[in-house]
């Protein structure tokens, strides 16, 4: 109790007295309720998927790595997100750059319609390309005359990873371009930048953890995407067929061992996903302490100056 | 006129470059939706977005969706609590876990639920011996549904929490107020708006759900159909105008949560600025 007391006395602020603390008892039941909670539903799959990849042994796991229609469905994974993630990328930039960096009007539809995707059930993200591009779609029977293929086909699966991703970019890069203002930029503009120079040289650098972090939750989200996918993909083995529709075959042929060894695939890079997403806030945070410093220097610097003139 | 826009150089190609992609990505395409929709006259409209099978569809994916964001309101409170409030051994790593949802590709989730809550599955066989059916019965779809909405209102009380001014529980207690009062007076009131953000959040997350509900759903018809399969079983059949009324319901749903939202966040400003 006198440990509590002289605490308190010690005014740290972080520890709290009797009166703000709960019980013994109240806490290690509620930490108990949370933890199970967090064990029951989010680590039990977790745990199970790695567990039933290696079920049948260290081989049998790789051999279902090494089919040819796993390493397919890979390369399509890959392929779709490497064209979706620097595409929304680009367009992220540029919307955060028009969006924070002017007033214009119909700028709160504009916000409100990058969102949209986002309150979209994945289906249907699908649903509306297969109306755009499918054979009875606006476009689809001016496609089928020249021979081109886009539902059922690696296009549309591409198409609709971009639309669920779409916001995910945006959002970060905004919210952080926001909070770091102008100043900067219209410093270097009075000092004869370019628009491209001021682009480069200081809204990048400045924005660089937030790009980062939009990025790395794009692409786990692009290589992930299972509901949109799964509409316009058309399920061709060897060929529409990426990761995620991949372990739903498998599984549905009762290969479960298999399908948990591909999913297992996924599965790290959603540990490697959430570790580069812990280590951009880790470091954007360990950026930022030093960058305030300088700022308290300049609010302390004047009066010197003063003085000496 | 540009300086009153700002006086930065780019606005023309930015905001051009903008239009231009979210045209073709996104409005094109939901316009393609909004103009099926509109083409199929009223009547035929309201016989294929509420038809029998697809009223069926609707109250399991609302009710399930809202039994399973209450659980993670409920759940997500204490949660929330405990990682802000308590330090203990694995606290790190039980906050990490709270993200693994939006990480985790929904189809892998969908398997591994699926895996873990059948007869010979780690939870589905002592539950079987109570008597109690997960995999391939709407349970399961409130298991999953559960799962991808663990997040949403942990993530929107967390932040609240490390802002409460500990004076307001100071002063509470100095009155003579106990813990639990406190909390229900006190600390509550102001968890609310967070709280009810994640729990619309998790709802309309919950209710477009796909991947991680159709392996463990067993997808009957009329008993463990949720509306989303509903859609693709449509497509399937190419019966494009029905999936596209049961689209627009859902739409319409979703984003009368996400309204909800915005409402409810303004206000909170409002009384914050009162």
């Amino acid at each position: 109790m006198s440990g509590s007391v002289s605490f308190r006395l010690g005014g740290s602020g972080k520890h709290r007295g009797p009166a703000l603390s709960d019980g013994r008892v109240a806490r290690c039941i509620l930490i108990g309720i949370a933890v199970s909670f967090l064990v029951f539903f989010v680590g039990a799959p977790l745990i199970v998927v790695f567990v039933s990849a290696i079920s049948r042994g260290m081989p049998a796991y790789f051999d279902a790595l090494r089919d040819p229609m796993t390493l397919s469905a890979i390369r399509l994974t890959l392929f779709t997100a490497g064209v979706a993630v620097p595409l929304n990328l680009v367009f992220g930039l540029a919307a955060a750059w028009s969006i924070s960096k002017y007033d214009f009007w119909g700028k709160g539809i504009l916000t409100t319609l990058i969102d949209l995707p986002f309150s979209v059930s994945p289906v249907v993200s699908g649903l509306v390309y297969v109306l755009l591009f499918g054979r009875t779609g606006w476009f689809g029977p001016a496609l089928e005359r020249m021979g081109v293929k886009i539902i059922y086909a690696v296009p549309g699966i591409v198409l609709a990873t971009i639309f669920v991703t779409f916001p995910i970019i945006v959002r970060e890069v905004l919210a952080v371009m926001q909070a770091q203002g102008s100043d900067e930029e219209h410093a270097a503009l009075t000092l004869g930048a370019s628009g491209w120079q001021i682009f480069r040289r200081i809204t990048l650098p400045k924005i660089k953890w937030g790009v980062m972090y939009g990025v790395i939750l794009c692409n786990a989200r692009a290589m992930g995407e299972f509901g949109a996918v799964s509409v316009v993909s058309g399920h061709i083995r060897g060929e529409t067929n990426t990761l995620p529709l991949h372990i739903e075959i498998l599984h549905g042929e009762y290969n479960t061992q298999a399908a948990f060894a591909v999913a297992s695939l996924l599965a790290l890079l959603a540990l490697v996903t959430l570790g580069l997403k812990h280590w951009v806030e880790w470091s954007a945070q360990r950026q930022s302490a030093p960058r305030i410093e300088p700022m308290v220097d300049e609010r302390r610097a004047p009066p010197t100056v003063q003085g000496a003139s | 006129m540009a300086s009153r826009r700002g006086v930065l150089p780019g606005f023309g190609l930015s905001l051009g470059y903008t239009i231009t992609y979210l045209g073709i990505i996104v409005l094109l395409p939901m316009s393609a939706l909004v103009a099926k929709a509109a083409g199929l006259g009223f009547g035929e409209f309201l016989r294929a977005a509420l038809d029998t099978r697809a009223m069926a569809a609707y109250r399991l994916s609302f009710g399930l969706s809202l039994a399973a964001a209450a659980t993670n309101a409920a759940f997500g409170v204490v949660v929330a609590w405990v990682l802000v409030r308590y330090r203990f051994i694995g606290r790190r790593l039980a906050d990490a876990l709270v993200d693994l949802p939006f990480a985790l590709p929904t189809a892998v989730a969908g398997i591994a639920l699926t895996t873990i809550y059948t007869k010979t599955g780690w939870f589905g066989g002592p539950l079987e011996r109570l008597g109690i059916k997960v995999a391939f019965a709407p349970l399961g779809i409130y298991v999953a549904l559960t799962f991808i909405g663990v997040p949403f209102v942990i993530r929107t009380v967390q932040p609240v929490l490390e802002d409460l001014d500990p004076t307001l529980e100071e002063a509470s207690a100095v009155l003579g107020a106990g813990r639990w009062q406190t909390f229900c007076r006190v600390i509550f009131p102001a968890l609310l708006p967070a709280t009810l953000t994640g729990f619309a959040l998790a709802f309309a997350r919950g209710i477009g759900e796909y991947g991680s509900v159709v392996f463990i759903s067993g997808n009957m018809p009329l008993v463990t159909e949720i509306a989303p399969l509903l859609i693709v079983t449509k497509l399937e059949q190419y019966q494009y105008a029905s999936a596209t009324a049961i689209a627009c319901v859902m739409l319409c749903v979703a984003l009368a949560s996400l309204l909800l939202i915005n409402l409810v966040q303004r206000g909170t400003r409002k009384g914050a600025r009162r």
